[in-house]
């Protein structure tokens, strides 16, 4: 009877079987590191906005507070994208001829809102609360990054359901005072975060065992 | 197990029958898949079953486009029919493992006749088994969320729940499963490769046959993998069934939560998984012609089998219903004494009772072991009954449990239906294409125990090389 396979075929079999687990070892671990990357998270990725507005000049350069704008921030779930009033209250005086700047007087003339493109987008089954977070010692640097060195906007942190737990596990590693919460520089005293972390965990009555419930977040 | 299970002697039917060489057991067996052409009744048989199967295909996509609102699950029955056919399929999987491993370390030669059979069985009951669990998800296509893996959510699986446990009881069956399977098949695909004319035939069992040349040395390995996977998988036969029932005792619903689910369940899946095998083998031997094999004193020895496992099922039911008693738990005692024999579902109790405890009792006369119709007939209802069990102890239970003012009934939809019936259909295509493509019953071992019978004397010919 004729051999039914040549002899080299012996080597091709014993390599596709090694090929075959390190081909799907390797799918699995592209697989992770795509979701986990900025193509996924959209992390550092900045979108076409209407107005290419500069965090970096308005609160870097000017020292403008943050609340001027994002009124409702400690209060309320969501921060507040500003009306055009906002932007009016200076901009009807300075640079009001600014051909950068005709969106914004569009908005104004035509009494419609400007489409910004939303950066930090969180899925619909999870609820987030700004005021609360803030109310309890969370800064604005923790999750939104150096806003005050960005040009324009991205996004600074993966907004993943890991990255959440995070701080929820462990809210001493990052919790401030309340005075500091808007300062994009601030660092612990002496550098002894956690010693703080804890005291004020005691002092702003943060139930740690109960912030990884699910309904937490998702009601 | 019974005293039935010993080498033939006397006046009893050897196994095989005595006028087998090594060389015709290779070519009665072997032609089944290369010489035979598929007749009229396997295509008949095929195109139903495949039918069927479209029947699922139908069923599973309007459930992926509606949602499980489709089905009859209703608060407070929110476990319908998806966990009664997943308990089923993985009970009715357990005969493969049982045969293969434990009567192969107990060196019980008769199995050799059925275990290719039965293995081949349990690997397809367990893929039906676990479509179920992956469709009853709300959102079944992130069903990779039962697996421990890496993730962007930084979460585990809930390991005190048994569901998860399910999870990896079932994947390690199914993997054992496969492998045992595997391993046993690489011989007769080398038979398969060096017999078949056909080019497209001779390089696809070459490539599954992975270069076995029957040497003594791979014969060696062989024997030696094939023991070890024999220890490996028998835990399984108890593990699996063990923790399915866990799914039941471990919540505090009245009716599950008793310490006698895994020893009944595991019986009840041998039991289930035996009727299967002789509801497949019966006509299989006879279409094929496969009696010289599959003889009289297989059948016998099943039916003692389910007879056995029948009656510790039957004990099972029994004590539950003392220790519901004996606990004083008004609860319990309502659950077990009264809504199971005297409520709405009184008839699928009863139903259940006649066919798991009452009809296997006939098993006892010999005419019902040795005659094929008959024990056929018995299989079935076997079948028939331990699907009723699995349904009055999710549905009943869940219908009525503390609080009366929450009781509600509970019915299978049409779609609960098609998809019961087209998972069967899933099952019996891949039988069919099974018994199609590669021999039902191992030739290697088959040779092997002609040769052992012949009494050791024979020249180590045709293949037949005693390991």
């Amino acid at each position: 009877m004729p051999q039914i396979f040549h002899p080299s075929l012996n080597t091709l079999s014993r390599l596709s079987i090694f090929g075959g687990a390190f081909a799907a070892l390797g799918l699995l671990a592209i697989s992770y590191m795509l979701v986990g990357s900025p193509y996924q998270t959209q992390v550092g990725i900045i979108h076409d906005q209407p107005v290419q507005f500069s965090h970096e000049h308005h609160v870097g350069g000017l020292g403008i507070d943050c609340r001027y704008c994002h009124t409702s921030v400690e209060i309320s779930a969501v921060s507040g994208v500003p009306p055009t009033y906002t932007c009016m209250s200076c901009h009807s005086q300075i640079w009001s001829e600014s051909p950068m700047l005709q969106p914004v007087r569009d908005s104004l003339k035509n009494d419609t809102p400007i489409a910004w493109a939303k950066v930090h987008d969180l899925p619909d089954f999870v609820y987030f609360h700004h005021g609360i977070h803030i109310q309890k010692g969370i800064g604005c640097v923790s999750c939104h990054g150096r806003i005050d060195q960005m040009p324009l906007t991205f996004k600074d942190k993966p907004l993943t359901m890991e990255w959440c737990l995070e701080c929820h596990r462990h809210p001493e590693k990052y919790i401030r005072p309340y005075e500091e919460i808007f300062n994009m520089e601030w660092k612990p005293p002496g550098g002894d975060q956690l010693t703080l972390g804890r005291k004020l965990i005691e002092d702003n009555h943060i139930p740690v065992d109960r912030l990884t419930n699910c309904s937490v977040c998702h009601r | 197990m019974s005293d039935g299970s010993q080498r033939p002697a006397g006046d009893e039917s050897p196994v095989p029958e005595p006028d087998y060489t090594i060389e015709s057991v290779t070519d009665k067996i072997s032609s089944i898949v290369l010489v035979r052409p598929y007749g009229y009744g396997w295509l008949v048989g095929f195109t139903i079953s495949f039918v069927l199967m479209m029947v699922l295909l139908l069923a599973t996509s309007v459930l992926f486009i509606k949602g499980v609102g489709i089905w009859g699950v209703r608060t407070p029955v929110m476990w319908g029919f998806a966990i009664v056919n997943f308990v089923w399929w993985v009970g009715i999987g357990h005969a493969g493992t049982l045969i293969s491993a434990i009567l192969l370390l107990l060196k019980q030669d008769w199995r050799t006749s059925i275990n290719r059979f039965a293995e081949a069985m349990t690997l397809f009951a367990v893929a039906c088994a676990g479509l179920f669990p992956i469709l009853h998800l709300g959102r079944p296509w992130v069903f990779y969320w039962l697996f421990p893996y890496p993730n962007t959510m930084g979460m585990w699986p809930q390991w005190r729940s048994p569901l998860i446990w399910d999870v990896f009881a079932v994947t390690t069956y199914a993997t054992v499963s496969l492998l045992f399977w595997y391993i046993g098949l690489i011989p007769d695909l080398a038979t398969l490769r060096d017999r078949s004319k056909n080019r497209v035939a001779q390089i696809a069992y070459g490539i599954l046959a992975m270069g076995w040349s029957g040497s003594s040395r791979h014969w060696h390995r062989y024997r030696t993998t094939y023991l070890l996977m024999a220890g490996l998988a028998t835990p399984l036969v108890v593990s699996v069934h063990t923790i399915v029932s866990f799914d039941f005792t471990i919540a505090i619903v009245p009716g599950w939560h008793s310490t006698i689910f895994p020893p009944y369940f595991v019986a009840g899946a041998i039991f289930s998984g035996f009727a299967m095998v002789l509801t497949l083998t019966i006509p299989l031997r006879r279409i094929y012609g496969l009696q010289g094999f599959i003889t009289a004193k297989h059948l016998e020895n099943m039916a003692k089998i389910i007879l056995t496992t029948g009656m510790i099922v039957a004990y099972g039911y029994f004590i539950e219903a003392f220790m519901a008693w004996y606990s004083a738990n008004p609860y319990e005692m309502h659950q077990v004494l009264n809504s199971r024999p005297k409520g709405p579902y009184a008839h699928t109790y009863w139903q259940l009772i006649a066919c798991n405890c009452l009809i296997p009792q006939l098993l006892w006369i010999k005419w019902f072991r040795t005659n094929p119709l008959a024990l056929w007939v018995i299989s079935i209802i076997v079948n028939i009954g331990m699907w009723l069990e699995r349904y009055v102890i999710v549905v009943v239970s869940l219908s009525s449990d503390f609080l009366p003012s929450s009781w509600a009934m509970y019915h299978g939809t049409k779609w609960d239906y098609a998809t019961l019936f087209g998972s069967m259909g899933l099952f019996l295509m891949l039988l069919f294409l099974f018994v199609r493509v590669l021999p039902v019953i191992s030739i290697t071992e088959m040779r092997e125990l002609v040769h052992e019978q012949a009494g050791h004397d024979e020249s180590h010919g045709a293949g037949g090389t005693k390991p």
